[in-house]
């Protein structure tokens, strides 16, 4: 791309500006950028002219290399531009409209301009074609990493979300781990159990493992180092909801758990219960007026 | 030079690691310990790592070693405090201290010590 | 890939490794590290500051502050011009030590460490680098 045809964009563009602008803005908003009020019709006046003037300037030295120095202001004003509208809730199409709606009113103003030959319109209007596809382009890739970005960050949320860790007593916490355990996973299962051990207090934790539908070798490491990590805060641990099949393949796999387990949460509970020196009673007295009312009635006997 | 001060509690000995410790201040520790557990008499030695950042495979074999002559001279060894990101990343670096009990914090640290006592002297009245 | 800030360190005594840790520290949190890995690779680095000490004869660690695209990290090298590693697949096992150590340290650091990299030669020395990347 010889450098009179970016020459002449640039001095195009920023000659023009007063009549681009407007002409962009009615384009965007034809789109319906405006329709949801995400965005006011200022602001978005106000980054469409931010836009125009570094496209200029990658425009004035560094030709159409889009992914070159010249054009970092502006690739960045777009990163920045794109993350914010997929924060916002715009769809990918909304936000590259940004980019790809400028190329109308730059064609109107370079066919406006009679100071350029035909055959130079013809190379001019080729450069506009090359650069806001690349420009249009990249807005959509930024705005695609930024919703990975917020998926990692909902997975992450989630995770932690399905291993609540819940105080059964004083003392005691309990753990239910509902789906596959990996090593992810079980960084975020540790940190979370720790953390209630310290503001807990808890010296007891069962860790129930009915809802794990499969142990294997490396199920099998997670849980041993979950239970060493509490048993380095003074914590000891309970396996609980160990299923016939599982403890069969935890046998077989030669893994020794060196904990002690128990069949369901309840049973755990109770030994928990008792290394605490707790235990649960019935509560043996009626009320005083009732059990008065009651003996008068049954004299003698039930 | 800096020596880590063993303040004695009950009949128990208390150590607070605070600083990022050196190798002379680590076999200076040992030593003191040593030395203070058969002048007093103590039965427990607790350590107190809350302050500590970072525990790495040096401290790790300090603390071992620790628990290993303390038990020699019939003390229990209690390591207490431990932080959460500490103990996570011991246990991915694999060090077990399984010779050394631990415990939340201090008092429990205590408890721990003298319940272990209680079934000595419970046993020895068989 | 774009640095942000590097260091360089002698590893030459004890007072040395206590000082790679509390560097270590200072880039993992200009990392924005969370917590519970910024302990990984402070402790990592620990290990193999000890290891270059009381294997490899002293040497140094360079470290740097690292952004690729949006993630950000921290990357140790650690060299020594000491005897090298003749089995390094021996060494990595986990209590294998020639010396007095627990025999923890490579493996340990490989397992803290997002990255692990190892190179080393009998008779020209060791280089180890360990890069740990903010979840």
């Amino acid at each position: 791309m010889a450098a009179s045809e970016t020459a002449t964009l640039a001095a195009l563009v920023g000659d023009n500006e007063k009549q681009i602008v407007p002409e962009w803005l009615e384009l965007q908003k034809r789109a319906g950028t405006l329709q949801t009020g995400r965005i006011t019709e200022a602001e978005l006046s106000s980054q469409s002219t931010e836009f125009l003037h570094l496209l200029r300037a990658g425009l004035l030295t560094g030709g159409v290399e889009v992914k070159g120095a010249a054009y970092t202001p502006a690739r960045d004003f777009l990163g920045t531009l794109s993350r914010s509208r997929a924060l916002q809730g715009f769809s990918p199409t909304e936000t590259a409209t940004f980019v790809f709606s400028l190329k109308q009113p730059l064609f109107n103003t370079l066919n406006r301009d009679k100071s350029i030959s035909p055959a130079d319109l013809a190379k001019v209007t080729w450069t506009i074609t090359i650069l806001i596809d690349e420009l249009g382009l990249f807005t959509f890739e930024t705005f695609s990493k930024s919703r990975e970005e917020v998926i990692l960050r909902q997975q992450r949320e989630i995770t932690e979300l399905s291993t609540p860790v819940v105080k059964l007593w004083e003392g005691v916490l309990a753990l239910p781990i509902i789906g596959t355990l990996d090593s992810e996973r079980t960084q975020v299962v540790m940190e979370n159990l720790l953390q209630h051990i310290v503001d807990d207090g808890a010296e007891i934790a069962i860790i129930d493992i009915t809802g794990v539908p499969t142990v294997d070798t490396l199920t099998a490491q997670h849980l041993l180092k979950t239970v060493s990590a509490a048993r380095l805060m003074g914590a000891d641990c309970i396996i609980s909801g160990i299923r016939p099949q599982i403890a069969q393949t935890i046998v077989h796999l030669g893994v020794d758990l060196n904990v002690v387990s128990k069949a369901s949460l309840a049973d755990a509970f109770a030994v928990a219960l008792r290394r605490t020196n707790r235990t649960v009673a019935k509560i043996k007295t009626a009320k005083p007026d009732e059990s008065k009312a009651k003996s008068a009635a049954n004299k003698g006997g039930d | 030079m800096d020596r880590i001060p063993i303040l004695k509690l009950g009949n128990a000995l208390l150590v607070t690691i605070q600083v990022d410790m050196h190798d002379r201040l680590a076999t200076a520790l040992e030593e003191d310990l040593t030395s203070k557990i058969v002048a007093f008499g103590a039965k427990g030695v607790l350590i107190d790592i809350s302050a500590l950042e970072i525990v790495d495979s040096f401290i790790g074999r300090m603390l071992d070693n620790i628990a290993a002559v303390s038990r020699i001279l019939d003390a229990d060894t209690v390591v207490v405090g431990m932080r959460p990101a500490v103990a996570i990343t011991l246990v991915e670096l694999g060090l077990s201290l399984s010779g050394v009990k631990t415990a939340l914090n201090v008092e429990r640290g205590m408890a721990l010590i003298q319940s272990r006592l209680e079934e000595f002297d419970a046993d020895d009245e068989d | 890939m774009p640095t942000t800030r590097t260091d360089r360190l002698d590893i030459r005594s004890s007072d040395d490794v206590v000082k790679v840790r509390q560097q270590t520290r200072t880039m993992a949190v200009a990392a924005g590290l969370s917590l519970v890995d910024q302990t990984k690779i402070i402790t990592a680095a620990s290990e193999l500051a000890r290891n270059t000490l009381d294997y490899g004869g002293g040497g140094e660690v360079h470290m740097e502050v690292l952004e690729d695209g949006g993630r950000r990290g921290v990357r140790m090298v650690f060299e020594d011009r000491g005897p090298g590693i003749a089995n390094i697949e021996q060494a990595m096992r986990d209590g294998f030590t020639s010396g007095s150590g627990l025999g923890l340290g490579l493996g340990g650091a490989k397992r803290l460490s997002n990255e692990f990299k190892i190179e080393s030669t009998p008779g020209s020395g060791t280089k180890i680098t360990i890069g740990r990347w903010k979840a």
